[in-house]
């Protein structure tokens, strides 16, 4: 402990601190007891215990006393401020006054240390109790969980043995139930055989009972009948023959056979229907698409536009085409594969229909504020009125529609709808003949033109002729006969072609080109074919002039280039002249193979 | 709808002959033939004892009526009555008879299912059959008359055997993969047969009429399996109704299940149309002509009843079958198709008190048809999708897809319908109670419509 290592080296004294404390312990116990080992030290041993009880100090040895209080002093580590040298019996009042004080500092200090010591023990002591009963809890804590343990290990070995013994009770168990079953499936076996045996007995008993029935006189079986009557039908029974038997069988057969016709031709007659939808959805499809490519064109003018003709163009040639071979597996193929095409076009059509209106959705919730309620109202409102109207209107034609079928009650609506589109055709084919009309006119105009160029440039080459008499007449006359001939031949025929030329894209003009335009397809190749007999009969034409061949080829590559420069509507008429091509060069490939299917 | 009085008959037996003019009625030993259209009795022939089943030749000109119990059958003829025909089985037995479809042979299953006689009336010949199976329904003629299908079972196995009903030539003669062949049926078309096996195990086999085994179908294992089976008119369908409560439908092209009818104790089905009979007190006169109900003259002690629709969701009260005991009564034991193969009835034992409709187009639950007690029979009629059924009381019910009618049989005494039978017109149905007989004449179509 603390203490006592104190204590023990107290006689070191080598910190200040540990040598008071220990001047102070040494106070207190001279207090109590002064040890006799520092009077064994002294001189003066008997004589200090001798005057224990009475006075330290008295007149005669107040030398010693003196010396002794010095050396206690000194060894106290104070000053003694006298000497016994200096004075002799004479003291320092105020050497011993300060020495007294120190001591009684001395004493102070080492009595508060006693005080702070023996708080410290106090305290200590307190904790060490508090210490000790912490312990001794904790010690029976250490108990209760130990017997807890034990408890448990306890538990756990009964529940080991518990679950051992089910395991055993599982393993009989199951062996119980194989057993079980082994017995139920030799009993199913016994069962199925005793019943097969009963069954044969069953059996046996029957083919017996059959033979003593049979053998039996008294109550055979019998028929009386008053008179045999005929069969159902009418006919004699046969005998039994092969040509009965195969009959039968023929006429199994037959059944079947027929059955499964049956079951064909209605496949085949769900089929024709189903197809017919297919039709019917690639059609509406089709429309659908057309008429979403219609509000575009008003727009802008893209590709959109052609593809959109290209459709049509399928649409005019398709259900012809079906129809003829409607039961043609490539026909099917291409009924599905055109189906599959159309309907990712309006799905991608509606996609982005929902885009825009999802987009105009959001312009307007942000351009709420700017259009009124009042402003929807009064647009729904006319719509309204428009919508009647028109109503009115569908059902004022319908009435009509319904009169006029009343007069013609054989006709059903296909026929009145064929009539609906014959009607269309009749008009359109007036248009294209219209078209045609003024195309004849102008290449009339154009052919007189070149007739009228054709016997201008004969006549000039008559006059050339002549002149070339004359001149040649002259050269001859003048004896000089290779001069510049040539200088004056060429800006001649120059000047024919410019003719020509001028004359030629004269009737392709736009305004032409654009007559042709809104009407559907089927004009067009045959306006192609046109211009390119005009372009033969240009080369005709321009063949009546001499030696001018190669010029006229490369006038009709200029042609070719002057059709590309006229207009953005030129443009797209020529695009669509080749995809005509190309559609018809397909329909050649779709034919042959069918050709060869049917074959 | 009228009603004409009452006659007399016993054991049910009371057929309209094939050709809907005459009514031949058994009263103990003695037949009667009546005109249908007069109800005048035409002939009257007496047979050597009671009469335990009574059967019309295709061509109505004979009457077979059998007499089990002596093993005799007895044959009349309509022409000429004095014309008679006896067919002694002798001390074989006899338990079963029945006409071929030419109407000129005579099948009679011996006692024990030993044999089949055939016996022919224009020659007197007798052949036999060996082997027939003691089953649910062993023997089926096609619709047509050509061909006959037996059950046989040899060597602990069971075989089909094909006839040719015309010189009963066996066509074909083949193995079933069944355990323990249950039952057969012709498709109405004639092509297909259907076999199926014993309730122990859910088996259905479809062969072809040369023998070809067309298709096998099984729902389910280890639990019992088919109750009853049914062809639609049209050939096309093939409803299975089982133990476990539900009815499945094949289809004709790959025999493969195309719909699976449940029976749920709770009906929630917002498209079905539940009618719920209520009964009510005679006191409280009809005071009202609701749409779903015609009052009749009521006798005075008979309760009146009506049917009401019932809101949805409805429990439909269940009873739970016994379990240790053999044939328990639950699954679909009743299926009938409508004349047009449009919808099925079907009713299941543990509820049968109802009957539950199916349109067959929209392949869902049409009706549910509630009673006071158990359903006795069902009938559609042959011509109209019109069903008719009978629990067993003075009434009977009617339903079409337009609603439900319950009727009073405005009988004397007390007429309790049992059984009921349309006139293949569909303009009249025979109701049959425990001893007695009745004609109701259903209205003309335009006065329906």
């Amino acid at each position: 402990m603390k203490f006592s290592t104190l204590v023990a080296d107290g006689c070191t004294a080598t910190m200040p601190e540990s040598s008071q404390v220990k001047d102070a312990r040494r106070c207190s116990v001279e207090c109590r007891t002064p040890p006799l080992s520092q009077f064994s030290q002294s001189s003066l041993p008997l004589h200090r215990n001798s005057h224990r009880l009475s006075t330290f100090c008295t007149e005669h040895n107040l030398q010693e006393c003196l010396s002794h209080i010095s050396q206690e002093v000194s060894l106290l580590g104070l000053s003694s401020g006298w000497t016994e040298s200096d004075s002799g019996s004479q003291l320092n009042v105020v050497a011993v006054l300060n020495c007294m004080y120190d001591l009684i500092q001395l004493h102070h200090r080492s009595l508060r240390t006693l005080e702070n010591m023996e708080i410290e023990q106090l305290k200590l002591s307190s904790n060490m109790d508090f210490l000790k009963i912490n312990n001794t809890h904790l010690k029976e804590e250490v108990e209760v969980s130990k017997r807890q343990n034990m408890g448990l290990l306890e538990r756990e070995r009964q529940l080991q043995l518990k679950l051992k013994s089910l395991q055993n009770c599982l393993k009989n168990e199951k062996e119980e139930v194989q057993k079980l079953q082994n017995i139920i499936s030799s009993r199913a076996c016994q069962f199925n055989h005793e019943m097969k045996r009963r069954e044969r007995e069953f059996t046996k008993l029957k083919e017996r009972l059959n033979q003593l029935l049979a053998d039996k006189k008294d109550r055979k079986p019998a028929i009386d009948v008053l008179n045999n009557i005929g069969r159902a039908d009418g006919k004699r029974s046969l005998w039994k023959t092969e040509k009965t038997e195969a009959k039968h069988e023929g006429e199994m057969y037959r059944t079947l056979l027929s059955n499964y016709d049956m079951r064909q031709r209605e496949m085949v007659l769900e089929n024709a229907e189903l197809r017919k939808v297919m039709h019917q959805v690639k059609k509406e499809m089709v429309s659908i698409l057309k008429s979403r490519k219609l509000i575009p064109k008003g727009e802008n003018y893209d590709h959109n536009d052609t593809q959109a003709a290209s459709d049509e163009d399928d649409e005019v040639f398709d259900p012809s085409k079906e129809s003829l071979e409607l039961f043609c597996i490539d026909a099917r193929e291409k009924l599905t594969n055109s189906i599959r095409l159309q309907w990712r076009r309006l799905k991608s059509h509606v996609e982005r229909l929902d885009s825009q209106v999802s987009l105009t959705q959001i312009s307007e919730s942000n351009n709420d504020d700017v259009v009124p309620r009042e402003n929807h109202e009064e647009e729904m409102d006319r719509l309204k009125m428009e919508i009647q109207r028109c109503k009115d209107f569908i059902q004022k034609q319908q009435q009509l529609l319904q009169k006029q079928l009343s007069c013609v009650c054989n006709e059903d609506s296909v026929s009145l709808q064929n009539d609906g589109y014959m009607l269309q055709e009749k008009k359109r084919l007036g248009e294209e003949w219209k078209s045609l009309e003024e195309q004849r006119k102008s290449f009339e105009r154009e052919r007189r033109n070149f007739t009228e160029a054709a016997i201008r440039l004969s006549h000039e080459r008559k006059i050339f002729e002549e002149d070339r008499g004359t001149w040649l007449k002259q050269q001859f006359l003048s004896m000089s006969p290779f001069g510049n001939s040539k200088q004056l031949h060429v800006p001649k025929s120059a000047s024919a072609l410019l003719i020509a030329e001028t004359e030629v894209s004269a009737p392709m003009g736009p305004e032409t080109l654009s007559e042709w335009q809104p009407d559907s397809a089927s004009p067009i190749p045959r306006s192609v074919s046109l211009t390119s007999s005009s372009a033969a009969d240009l080369e005709c034409e321009l063949r009546l002039i001499p030696e001018n061949g190669v010029t006229c080829s490369s006038s009709k590559h200029r042609k070719a280039e002057h059709f590309e420069e006229l207009s953005p509507l030129c443009k797209n008429i020529s695009l669509r002249d080749k995809q005509w091509r190309e559609s018809e060069d397909l329909s050649n490939y779709s034919l042959t193979p069918e050709k060869s299917s049917s074959i | 709808m009228n009603f004409s009085e009452v006659f007399k008959q016993s054991n049910h037996l009371c057929k309209v002959s094939p050709d809907g003019k005459y009514l031949a009625t058994c009263v103990q030993y003695r037949l009667v033939v009546r005109d249908l259209s007069t109800l005048q009795i035409l002939q009257l022939y007496t047979c050597l004892d009671q009469v335990s089943h009574m059967e019309w030749s295709s061509d109505s000109l004979f009457i077979l009526c059998a007499m089990y119990k002596r093993g005799l059958v007895q044959v009349w003829s309509l022409e000429q009555p004095d014309w008679h025909c006896k067919i002694d089985e002798g001390s074989i037995g006899l338990v079963s008879s029945r006409w071929s479809p030419d109407g000129r042979h005579i099948l009679n299953t011996t006692e024990f299912h030993l044999r089949i006689t055939v016996w022919s009336l224009c020659t007197k010949a007798v052949s036999y059959i060996k082997y027939p199976k003691a089953c649910q329904k062993g023997i089926d003629f096609s619709r047509d008359g050509c061909y006959m299908a037996l059950a046989e079972r040899r060597d602990c196995k069971d075989y089909v055997s094909i006839f040719v009903c015309d010189d009963w030539h066996l066509l074909r003669h083949f193995e079933t993969e069944t355990q323990d062949l249950a039952g057969l049926e012709w498709s109405p078309n004639g092509c297909v047969l259907a076999v199926w096996d014993s309730c122990l195990e859910y088996k259905v086999l479809l062969y072809s009429l040369d023998g070809r085994l067309l298709s096998t179908y099984s729902a389910y294992e280890w639990s019992l399996g088919v109750k009853s089976v049914s062809w639609s008119p049209s050939s096309q369908f093939l409803a299975i109704g089982s133990y476990d409560e539900k009815v499945r439908i094949l289809n004709h092209i790959t025999w493969k299940k195309i719909v699976q009818f449940e029976h749920p104790a709770t009906i929630d089905n917002t498209k079905a149309i539940v009618y719920k009979e209520v009964e009510r007190r005679p006191a409280m006169v009809s005071d009202e002509l609701s749409l779903h109900n015609i009052t009749m003259s009521p006798t005075l002690l008979s309760t009146q009843s009506k049917y009401e629709i019932c809101p949805l969701p409805v429990h439909i009260p269940v009873v739970k079958p016994e379990p240790d005991r053999a044939n328990p009564k639950i699954g679909v034991s009743v299926l009938a198709f409508s004349s047009d193969s449009r919808y099925l009835a079907t009713k299941n034992d543990n509820m049968a008190t109802a009957i539950w409709v199916w349109d067959l187009q929209k392949m869902s639950l049409a009706a549910v048809l509630e009673h006071t007690s158990a359903v006795r029979c069902i009938m559609w009629d042959p011509r109209r999708p019109r069903l008719a059924l009978c629990t067993g009381n003075s009434k009977l019910y009617l339903w079409s897809p337009g609603g439900c009618v319950s009727v009073q049989v405005p009988a004397e005494g007390s007429f309790h319908v049992q059984s009921l039978n349309w006139h293949w017109s569909g303009d009249s149905v025979i109701l049959l109670g425990k001893d007695q007989l009745c004609l109701c004449y259903m209205d003309t179509d335009h006065e329906e419509e």
